[in-house]
């Protein structure tokens, strides 16, 4: 007669191994060093934060029409204040602003729409990459529909930042993808392209490429034929990080096993529909931190083109320092605009968290 | 020579040849992996390769889908030949499915969407009747509650079927087994075998390279031993097994089957 085996059961943790004592335990007195540590941060602390807090809100002034009105020995950021809307929207007109915020709040309501279950999704996506730039650009530009004209040279402010940061992002990534494919493909004379064009573009700093766009295509266009400022410097900042996005998706794709694409092709499934339903599904998630890395890069990089005498956000806050109204407040200056780009940087980190844990399906087993 | 007088034996005995290797020959850079290959497989035969790892074996059997290209010679398929032109490739690939040895199922679909993709993309099939096919062969490899999970919940076993019932939903007239046990648990390896003697039995096309020589004795109709890229040996599988031709075929059995 056999024994009957049955596994004994499963109990519950230790109590002291979970909840908040526990985990300050653990975390920040589980040693000597540890809590000679502890005792130092919570010191280093204790000196900074109550001057910055007393400095930014106590002691601050919040009006006021020059740094005359600031008295109280805090921040001044009546200079931000009187200032701000030039810092959003550069020289756009005043009176034709809700245009920007208008396509702002379509594009937040279209982006809303993906929640709804009953709507196709593919069709919303395919609206707000092909349709909503359209509308965006009538509205940003006018002289349509009785919308005054706006030059953009005009345009500038923390409005110019996101266009650039956003149409950079949008437009970079797929064509970042296509170069990785190309660089990766078994065509040689689509592969050299693709190595020629990610090499010469990295191996150049993205002030150079701004400098070439703005000043030294409109010598070599022939007389008469001219676009856009904005458009070329545009198309220098696409071109910049799709080699960068490039090379990140390349790491993707190579950390795919071979059996993927064997079991791909062993379908019948054609390049492209291995690459698409397969391949880059599984390789860009492996990469999204390097993708957000390059796409908050990006964002920042997109400062450069005050060189070339556009105003962004930053460039517009360092113009208003020379302000002789409000000499003394350059630290309030870059204090906000610390602010804002860590506002939109770290916004964009924990998307890219929040996307990673969606997309997990249990490769690792449990 | 004698595969080569068989494969003609066949051909004129009228029988139609569904897969024929004619003087393959094959190479990784200098090293001759595949050496005048000549061997030609009847619709509904069910063919065990077998031999040492190195062997060529399973390069041969990923030649038939052109996994892996051969240098010269001639394979064709279906009476189409395996040559350089996509679309004989792809219309091949429809038509025979793969399972490999360490499941290849695609981690970021769920089990049904790893079922539905081919038949959806290739095919051109709806959705929905897709879904049915999907469900249905994975019925039969009993696993359909697990239709909605992903394969990196399943076991190994359990993933190894959800292969097999992917290469069967797009209905091949060829099945390919690339050693699909060598990588489960002594546990899991029954359960698979349990599905391909079903599908043995119901006239599929089979070329299988594994080291189950249990499976070759019920299952085969022809066991193929090869090495150093060569077919040394194929003979049905009572002959080959109690009476081998080749010293090389003798070794080889007394050292997998007595230990």
């Amino acid at each position: 007669m056999a024994i009957e085996f049955k596994p004994s059961p499963s109990l519950p943790p230790p109590s002291k191994s979970v909840g908040v004592v526990a985990w300050i335990r653990h975390n920040l007195l589980s040693s000597p060093l540890n809590v000679v540590l502890t005792a130092f941060s919570l010191y280093i602390l204790y000196l900074t934060i109550p001057p910055l807090i007393e400095w930014g809100l106590i002691n601050a002034t919040w009006t006021g029409t020059s740094n005359k009105a600031c008295t109280g020995g805090g921040a001044c950021w009546a200079f931000i204040n009187s200032y701000f809307e030039q810092f959003m929207y550069g020289f756009y007109p005043s009176e034709q602003t809700w245009r920007i915020n208008l396509a702002l709040v379509i594009l937040v309501l279209l982006v809303a729409m993906f929640a709804i279950k009953k709507i196709n999704k593919l069709y919303l996506a395919l609206v707000i990459i092909l349709a909503y730039p359209v509308l965006a650009y009538y509205l940003f530009s006018g002289g349509v529909f009785g919308l005054e004209p706006v030059e953009t040279a005009k345009w500038g402010g923390l409005f110019l930042t996101v266009l650039l940061g956003v149409i950079g992002i949008v437009a970079s990534f797929p064509l970042g993808a296509l170069l990785a494919l190309g660089r990766r493909s078994n065509m040689p004379v689509a592969k050299s392209v693709c190595v020629i064009f990610i090499e010469s573009i990295r191996a150049v700093p993205l002030i150079t490429i701004l400098f070439m766009a703005s000043v030294m295509i409109p010598l070599f266009l022939p007389e008469g034929l001219n676009f856009n400022k904005l458009l070329r410097v545009l198309i220098g900042i696409v071109l910049f990080s799709s080699a960068y996005m490039a090379e990140v998706i390349r790491g993707g794709l190579q950390a795919i096993p071979k059996g993927q694409y064997e079991a791909a092709d062993a379908m019948g499934l054609s390049y492209w529909q291995s690459m698409s339903l397969i391949i880059l599904p599984q390789a860009l998630k492996l990469v999204i931190p390097g993708i957000v890395n390059t796409f908050i890069g990006l964002f920042k990089d997109t400062t450069l083109v005050y060189i070339v005498g556009m105003f962004d956000f930053l460039g517009r806050i360092q113009a208003a320092n020379h302000d002789t109204k409000w000499l003394g407040t350059t630290v309030e200056g870059y204090v906000f605009a610390a602010f804002v780009y860590w506002i939109f940087c770290f916004g964009m980190s924990r998307y890219s968290m929040a996307l990673e844990r969606k997309l997990e399906t249990g490769h690792k087993r449990n | 020579m004698t595969d080569r007088n068989m494969a003609l034996a066949q051909l004129e005995a009228g029988e139609q040849a569904i897969i024929e290797f004619k003087d393959v020959n094959k190479w990784y850079g200098d090293f001759h992996v595949l050496k005048n290959i000549n061997f030609s497989i009847k619709k509904g035969e069910r063919i065990v390769v077998c031999g040492p790892s190195g062997s060529g074996k399973s390069t041969m059997t990923r030649c038939i889908n052109r996994l892996e290209e051969h240098q010269k010679g001639t394979i064709s398929v279906d009476g189409i030949e395996m040559n350089d032109n996509l679309k004989n490739i792809e219309t091949i690939r429809k038509d025979v499915g793969m399972v490999f040895q360490h499941f290849n199922l695609f981690p970021h679909l769920s089990i049904l969407e790893n079922l539905t993709l081919a038949p959806i993309w290739v095919r051109k099939m709806p959705k929905k009747e897709a879904e049915e096919l999907a469900m249905h062969y994975l019925e039969r490899v009993k696993i359909a509650n697990q239709a909605l999970k992903y394969p990196g919940q399943l076991s190994g076993g359990q993933q190894q079927r959800v292969a097999i019932a992917r290469g069967l939903c797009m209905q091949p007239r060829i099945m390919l087994f690339d050693e699909p046990t060598s990588a489960l648990d002594p546990e899991m390896i029954k359960e698979v075998l349990d599905v391909m003697v079903q599908l043995a039995e119901e006239g599929m096309t089979m070329v299988c390279v594994t080291h189950e020589m249990g499976f070759a004795k019920t299952v085969a109709d022809r066991v193929v031993f090869m090495d150093a890229g060569e077919i040394v040996e194929a003979n049905e599988p009572q002959e080959f097994f109690n009476n081998p031709q080749h010293d090389r075929t003798q070794l080889f059995l007394s050292q997998i089957l007595n230990h």
